[in-house]
């Protein structure tokens, strides 16, 4: 059997897969773009939440399920995106819609000092620093008329420059804005993953010392990871507040946030890209039936994610994605010893 | 003059933080795990002796009696049945901690309501000696500073002197050549947490007496009591004292500042320590 | 003087340890082949072999502190392989591990009382043990973090011995250390030997381990390739079955 008539099957079953795969993918982006002219609005705002939910967990799931960062405080750039938005749309004048990225970009900027602080830390002691980390945020955004900004203190703001948008308008605007956003997310990890920064997350999650002795710079990658995240969060904490336009400091930096994050990767899979988006919809429609049920929901959720450490640690696409080595978003990667395997 | 006494303050509110603090740092440097769920824990001892100190007409301080045996046992099975099996991973054990604290936050908001509470210890709760015109010193933070004092001398004397000390030493130190005298880590670590959950008790009572508390006031008192292990020093008991008096002084000289800067002046007082002194003042070399 | 082996049902005495048959994994990676050893109440064994041989997988397999993926491990009669390392301690096996893993919080004199906590009675005691490494009688108060790798390995097997063990396993005793702290730390091997204790001696140290013990076993990539009596095997047999020649 020659090297080449052995190939030649396997490329193709490869093809179909790969053809399958992207028409699936084209066939759902379209219904999504298309969904402020077949769904009503209330649909719509559904929509948004779950696709900007969808971008705080993937960031989740890159900082720890990649960088092995196990971050309590994403909640911070929920806030600085949020008031950031509100800084650069009424005060700076800038069009909310161009805003929301600008905030993304804040939030990363902002990440740096934070990172320099929070990484003297390990493990559980870092998690709970990037806690302390975000309720520095909190305070001083809650005293800010102390230090010559006024951010409306306890009561919040509204976002009047986007409040003041024409009403669908603002609707397919936010919309697009969070799908952007979901779908974005998805695709930064994806990329990321396959480049040169995701073979060093592998090869740190594997055995950092090793990583560190063969090259990778651990503290410069970590640090991307940290930034790339700190960006998603901004932008998803803009666009969520573009939608609720009334932002108040204790539910900006609510570490509610982070706990959502927590459960949708965990419940989902993490260290995979699939998860997240299966524990979104799971997250999702949870809190949609189950959410009238207030401290007993929350009860379950606590419930689950126990459950998830102690037995279920690769969630739900773990489960599934052994048993039918299955992979949506392929970023592993595979040593082959025979042609066309 | 009114500085003097807020530093005073700051120093007996350093007592209670050691307390908060005490627990974390002995499970962390046994299992090397961080407890999430350690305010909260502190938070349910608080609304535990509300229960019994209301349905058996006892002094909150009398509670101890019956919590801290309660408590060590919940300690020694949580351990046991659950976090034992979460330490052979980094994220595990905070996931379940987590967990672990949502449920208890969500649990006592079901049974207690959001309002918040206090527990009565009679008289000594006001009772203050007069040392200048200007500073007083309140008979219970002076009282929950030496418990906080005793309780660390205690532990130093369990660890360093006891059969059980040897082994959370070792078991801490190498816990594969552990095994290998025949101690059993698992029951060693639910030990560790039986001791710690022990302090959550002292602290969760000496809290209710102290200011007030509501299902959701634990977090806070996780940061605090993380702040004070870090600023003192991974390791070092003692430290966490210092640790403990260092956050409380900067707590009260921010809030006679600005009424809302306490915490904050407390938080970044912290962050600076991180950044200068990142091992904290009295780190063992060991462990970090 | 130890105490008796069981015996068989006919009679004779069973061996105190028996390996049969056991294979060990490193994750995929496979260790040990069907390894098959006995060993006698009262003998000194020498298993020897390159680094990587498999040598301190089987002394780790048999303390404990792994699992065979297949055969048994059987210590008076009785399988162990299910036993977890703390549990195999008061039955009367002690390991000192390759490296020494001394607890550096705990004073010498500290890390010896550990080694008794879940012994056995008998004569090794904390006194007779300074008078058998009488060097860690000196330094008796010292940090475990401070010693040298002499005194760490004395320790080692002070706090092995404090828990009195029918067999004793040593990983690699004479590794990086000084000819005279090996020739001493021999001596003290002779004490424990006329104790009637069995020992297990991994050593690379072909010569020391050959001369000290009656029987040798030689390991080569997980495979048994030699064994015998020591006085009977020659050099040449030896060489040819370390190096797989």
């Amino acid at each position: 059997m020659s090297v080449e008539s052995s190939r030649q099957p396997a490329l193709t079953r490869r093809r179909w897969l790969d053809i399958a795969r992207g028409l699936f993918f084209a066939c759902v982006l379209g219904a999504l773009v298309t969904v402020p002219w077949w769904r009503s609005e209330g649909g719509m705002r559904d929509l948004v939440e779950f696709f900007t939910l969808l971008a705080l967990a993937q960031m989740w799931n890159l900082l720890a399920g990649y960088a092995g960062l196990v971050s309590i405080g994403q909640q911070s750039f929920v806030g600085i995106g949020a008031y950031s938005l509100f800084m650069l749309g009424d005060r700076a004048a800038i069009h909310p819609f161009l805003a929301v990225a600008l905030a993304g970009l804040i939030a990363a900027v902002i990440s740096l000092p934070t990172a320099a602080v929070a990484f003297r830390l390990r493990g559980g002691y870092f998690a709970i620093g990037t806690w302390v980390i975000a309720e520095v945020f909190y305070l001083l955004t809650l005293n800010g008329t102390d230090f010559g900004v006024d951010l409306g203190g306890g009561n919040g703001v509204t976002i009047l420059s986007a409040a003041q948008l024409e009403r669908s308008f603002r609707g397919h605007g936010t919309y697009w804005w969070a799908l952007g956003a979901g779908v974005g997310s998805v695709l930064l990890s994806y990329l990321l993953l396959r480049s040169r920064v995701g073979l060093a997350l592998t090869a740190i999650r594997d055995d950092e010392t090793a990583a560190r002795s063969i090259g990778v710079n651990v503290l410069r990658t970590k640090v991307l990871v940290w930034v790339v995240a700190a960006f998603g969060c901004g932008l998803a904490g803009a666009v969520i507040y573009l939608n609720l336009l009334r932002v108040q400091p204790e539910a900006a930096y609510d570490v509610n946030w982070t706990a959502y994050m927590i459960f949708i990767v965990v419940i989902g899979g993490i260290g995979t890209i699939e998860g997240p988006i299966i524990g979104t919809i799971i997250f999702f429609v949870l809190q949609q039936k189950l959410s009238q049920y207030g401290a007993w929901y929350l009860i379950l959720l606590g419930s689950i994610a126990i459950a998830a450490a102690v037995w279920f640690r690769g969630g739900i696409w773990g489960v599934i994605g052994r048993r039918y080595d299955l992979r949506l978003f392929p970023v592993q990667r595979r040593i082959s010893t025979t042609p066309g395997a | 003059m009114v500085w003097l006494n807020q530093v005073v303050q700051g120093l007996l509110l350093g007592g209670l933080y050691a307390l908060f603090a005490t627990g974390l740092s002995l499970v962390f440097g046994v299992m090397r795990m961080v407890n999430l769920a350690q305010g909260d824990l502190i938070v349910l001892s608080s609304f535990l002796a509300f229960v019994l100190a209301g349905d058996l007409d006892w002094n909150p301080l009398l509670t101890l009696v019956i919590l801290i045996p309660l408590m060590a046992i919940l300690g020694f099975a949580a351990q046991a049945l659950l976090l034992n099996h979460t330490l052979d991973s980094d994220l595990a054990p905070l996931l379940a901690t987590f967990g672990l604290s949502v449920i208890i936050q969500n649990s006592l908001l079901e049974h207690f309501s959001g309002d918040t509470r206090r527990l009565h210890a009679g008289a000594i709760e006001t009772e203050s000696i007069r040392v200048t015109g200007q500073i007083s010193i309140g008979w219970f933070p002076l009282m929950t500073f030496l418990v906080a004092v005793g309780l660390l001398v205690a532990l130093q004397l369990l660890i360093r002197r006891t059969q059980i000390g040897r082994s959370l030493r070792a078991t801490s130190d190498d816990r594969r050549a552990a095994q290998l005298v025949g101690i059993d880590n698992r029951k060693v670590y639910g030990i560790a947490a039986a001791i710690s959950l022990a302090t959550v008790a002292i602290a969760g009572v000496f809290l209710g007496v102290y200011s007030n508390f509501s299902p959701t006031s634990g977090p806070s008192r996780l940061l605090f009591a993380f702040e004070a292990v870090i600023i003192g020093g991974l390791g070092s008991p003692w430290g966490t004292l210092v640790g403990g008096v260092v956050l409380g002084v900067a707590q009260t000289v921010g809030a006679q500042v600005s009424v809302g800067w306490g915490d904050l002046t407390g938080h970044l007082v912290f962050l600076a320590v991180l950044l200068i002194r990142p091992r904290g003042l009295f780190a063992r070399p060991e462990l970090v | 003087m130890s105490t008796s082996g069981a015996t068989s049902s006919d009679g004779a005495l069973v061996p105190l340890l028996e390996i049969e048959a056991v294979s060990s994994f490193y994750g995929d990676f496979q260790a040990l082949f069907d390894v098959c050893i006995t060993i006698g109440e009262g003998e000194t064994v020498a298993i020897i072999g390159a680094n990587g041989a498999g040598k301190s997988t089987l002394l780790a397999t048999v303390a404990g502190l792994m699992r065979p993926a297949a055969g048994d491990v059987r210590f008076d009669g009785r399988s162990i392989s299910g036993l977890p390392a703390y549990k195999r301690v008061p039955l009367g096996i002690a390991l000192v591990p390759e490296g020494r893993r001394i607890f550096p919080s705990l004073t010498v004199a500290e890390n010896l009382r550990v080694g008794a906590t879940r012994g056995r009675p008998g004569p090794w005691t904390l006194g007779r043990i300074y008078k058998t490494f009488p060097l860690l009688e000196a330094i008796a108060g010292r940090w475990g973090a401070a010693l040298s790798g002499g005194e760490q390995q004395a320790l080692a097997i002070g706090r092995a011995l404090m828990g009195n063990p029918r067999l004793l396993l040593l990983d690699e005793l004479s590794l990086g250390l000084a000819p005279t702290v090996i020739k001493s730390l021999y001596a003290g091997l002779r004490e424990i030997k006329e104790e009637g204790t069995t020992v297990v001696l991994v050593e690379q140290d072909v010569g020391q381990a050959l001369a000290a013990a009656e029987r040798a076993y030689c390991l080569l990539e997980g495979r048994i390739s030699l064994h015998g009596a020591t006085s009977e095997l020659t050099r040449e047999q030896v060489i040819g079955a370390y190096f797989g020649l």
